[in-house]
């Protein structure tokens, strides 16, 4: 067993608070992601939950045990490191087998564990090589072979795939999931990039400044944002933003866009709306809210044309990304490769507003989620 | 419009290039005069030392001198004197050096930065100056005319500590945690990381101890009066008596000293080029 809880923990350097009192409940055998840009505390955590920081208040539960004072060593997990951290003088059999000789595992049990690490990992011909003589690839999978070899309840990793290449990356994230699947452990994960956290992830730990903004399932998250901060940072390209107003209309509740009254889904229901009546609200909309035309499959109700003009469009083999300004606001629209648009034209694009997010802008918060509590 | 392609023009003679070799090349002579003088000196007779013009190849190369100094004075002893010192206070000052070095550079503790600070400021200040008290202290020991007091002195050096926390800097933090969640102590970790991965930085402290302690001439001659003591750098000095000095045998006796130091520095010279060229610099 080896759930994990965080309660109220608190990492201070010095004057500097990195980690606010975060709370996070994570199951066992869970894979949770830890997201954020640099500096949003995501990595400290994790080095709070190895044993390699110090915990500056509240408490850290693994299993049934407080562990806050607990070193490292004793804690039943491993870690994989950014930069794989391999003992460079050392082989790569030497390198998987020395947790468990220092933890004087018999030998014969020591060569078994190591090989059939290998195994799974597909390195047994690199064995007997030293880390320099491996690609990036081969050595993260060192890294990850050294973390199995102990079969730790939990598995930290801290961005273990960022210094590789883009396609090697996909195929380490498919590897990562089925290892996890595998090793039937509690895995923890640290990254910036939300590719990895979404496909990844069991839920997603949304963290900045040291806080933690939303704990949600991958698909949650990116349809149920609780901010704009989660909004803007899960998506690529990031969602669009842009002021309005709140009028309620004889057909319920709509916005105002510089003149334009744009419909509003059932899912915003008038007890959210009305306390931002005549309001300035900021609504985002994702690029995959863009249309070029409206089919039979879409709801009539819920669509809006908009109006502008292309600054430039990025080909991406089976879409475009077309950026174009409306009423001044730049703006990234997911388009059929097919569509046409030379920068300077103007083009009528079709919105779906049953995609669309409403924030208070000064809160921050969706207007869905609340009032903070 | 066709395009004439051209060939860039060869870079002609370099003026400035061989101004710079024949500087280079006059330094380097400047540099090798005084040992080849000492080479050819320890071949004459003590008479022909000073004759000018100086005879750079000696015509009658007189190779007694290099057996008469073993005779003459217990050079033998002296020699041994010296390896058993220079070997002891390497070792020790390796061994504390690299140890120190690993706290400064990979240990958290309170004022850390500032007594690091402290102690390599007292590389600024002169031995000079504070032999003497050190003397009298050591004296106080009852350490005079020990081999002890010496090893005492060198064992330690900010110097050594300063050179090696500069090395592990440049060695990841990750390396020292991984072996930490595998399971290891911090000696551990120093012995069976830090130590191996610092090799370099190890090689250059062992030329500059294994030079300097060998070569010392203050330190034996404050501290080591009795002829059965001596290092071999005051021992030479036996050859200079109240009235005359055998330069021809100071000479041989020199060339004798100097062996083992070249030995050391053209075994250890591949790691020393390496560690100086990479203390501090790699990221």
């Amino acid at each position: 067993m080896a759930a994990i809880s965080l309660r109220k923990l608190r990492k201070t350097f010095g004057e500097l608070t990195v980690v606010h009192d975060i709370d996070l409940e994570i199951a066992d055998k869970e894979f949770i992601i830890l997201v954020g840009p640099s500096g949003c505390g995501k990595s400290t955590t994790l080095r709070m939950i190895a044993g390699l920081e110090d915990v500056s208040s509240g408490d850290l539960i693994i299993g049934d045990l407080i562990v806050n004072d607990v070193a490292a060593k004793d804690r039943d997990i491993a870690m994989v490191f950014q930069n794989y951290a391999l003992y460079p003088h050392m082989t790569v059999y030497k390198n998987m087998a020395f947790g468990l000789e220092l933890r004087r595992a018999p030998r014969d049990e020591v060569d078994r564990k190591v090989r059939e690490a290998a195994e799974i990992l597909d390195i047994t011909y690199l064995l007997n090589r030293k880390p320099k003589a491996l690609s990036g690839g081969q050595r993260q999978r060192v890294a990850l072979g050294r973390a199995m070899v102990r079969s730790p309840e939990v598995f930290l990793l801290d961005e273990p795939l960022s210094n590789l290449d883009a396609k090697l990356r996909a195929t380490m994230r498919a590897e990562i999931t089925k290892l996890h699947r595998s090793l039937n452990a509690t895995f923890i994960y640290v990254t910036h990039d939300q590719v990895e956290a979404m496909t990844m992830a069991d839920r997603i730990v949304v963290m900045q400044d040291g806080h933690i903004q939303q704990v949600a399932k991958p698909q949650d998250l990116y349809d149920n944002p609780v901010n704009l901060f989660v909004a803007s940072f899960i998506g690529a390209p990031q969602m669009n933003f842009y002021p309005v107003t709140i009028r309620e209309t004889d057909a319920g509740f709509a916005v105002d866009f510089g003149g334009t009254l744009l419909p509003l889904p059932p899912r915003l229901t008038p007890e959210n709306l009305a306390p931002y009546e005549g309001q300035e609200v900021t609504l985002g909309l994702r690029p995959e809210a863009f249309f070029e035309r409206m089919t039979s499959e879409h709801d009539p109700d819920m669509f809006a044309q908009l109006d502008g003009v292309v600054d430039y469009a990025e080909p991406m083999g089976p879409e475009i990304h077309l950026n174009f300004a409306v009423q001044g606001h730049s703006t990234t629209a997911r388009l059929s490769p097919r569509f046409a648009a030379r920068p300077g034209d103007t083009v009528t694009l079709h919105v779906d507003m049953s995609m669309a997010h409403l924030f208070d802008p000064k809160s921050e918060r969706s207007l869905m989620a609340g009032p903070a509590a | 419009m066709t395009v004439t392609i051209k060939r860039a023009p060869k870079a002609r003679f370099n003026w400035g290039k061989i101004a710079t070799y024949v500087i280079v090349i006059l330094v380097s002579l400047t540099m090798l005069a005084p040992f080849v003088w000492m080479l050819s000196a320890s071949l004459k007779l003590n008479r022909d030392v000073f004759a000018f013009p100086i005879e750079w190849i000696p015509s009658e190369p007189r190779w007694r001198n290099y057996v008469d100094i073993w005779s003459k004075i217990p050079l033998g002893l002296f020699v041994y004197n010296t390896a058993k010192l220079t070997v002891i206070v390497t070792v020790l000052q390796l061994l504390t050096s690299s140890f120190a070095a690993y706290a400064f550079a990979k240990l958290r503790f309170p004022y850390r930065n500032a007594l690091f600070l402290a102690y390599i400021a007292t590389i600024a200040m002169p031995w000079q100056v504070y032999m003497v008290p050190q003397f009298l202290m050591m004296r106080e020991f009852g350490l005079n005319n020990t081999h002890l007091a010496l090893i005492c002195l060198q064992a330690f050096t900010a110097f050594g500590v300063f050179l090696m926390r500069q090395f592990y800097m440049s060695i990841p933090d990750e390396l020292c945690e991984a072996a930490r969640i595998d399971g290891m102590s911090e000696y551990g970790i120093w012995r069976r990381i830090m130590l191996p991965l610092s090799m370099p930085a190890l090689s250059t402290l062992t030329i500059f101890t294994f030079v300097n302690t060998w070569n010392d001439f203050l330190g034996p001659l404050i501290y080591l009066t009795r002829t059965e003591l001596k290092t071999i750098q005051i021992g030479i000095r036996m050859f200079i008596s109240q009235y005359s000095a055998e330069y021809g045998l100071i000479m041989a006796a020199s060339v004798v000293a100097l062996i083992p130091v070249l030995i050391v520095f053209l075994a250890l010279q591949r790691f020393f080029v390496e560690g100086i060229a990479s203390t501090g610099l790699k990221g």
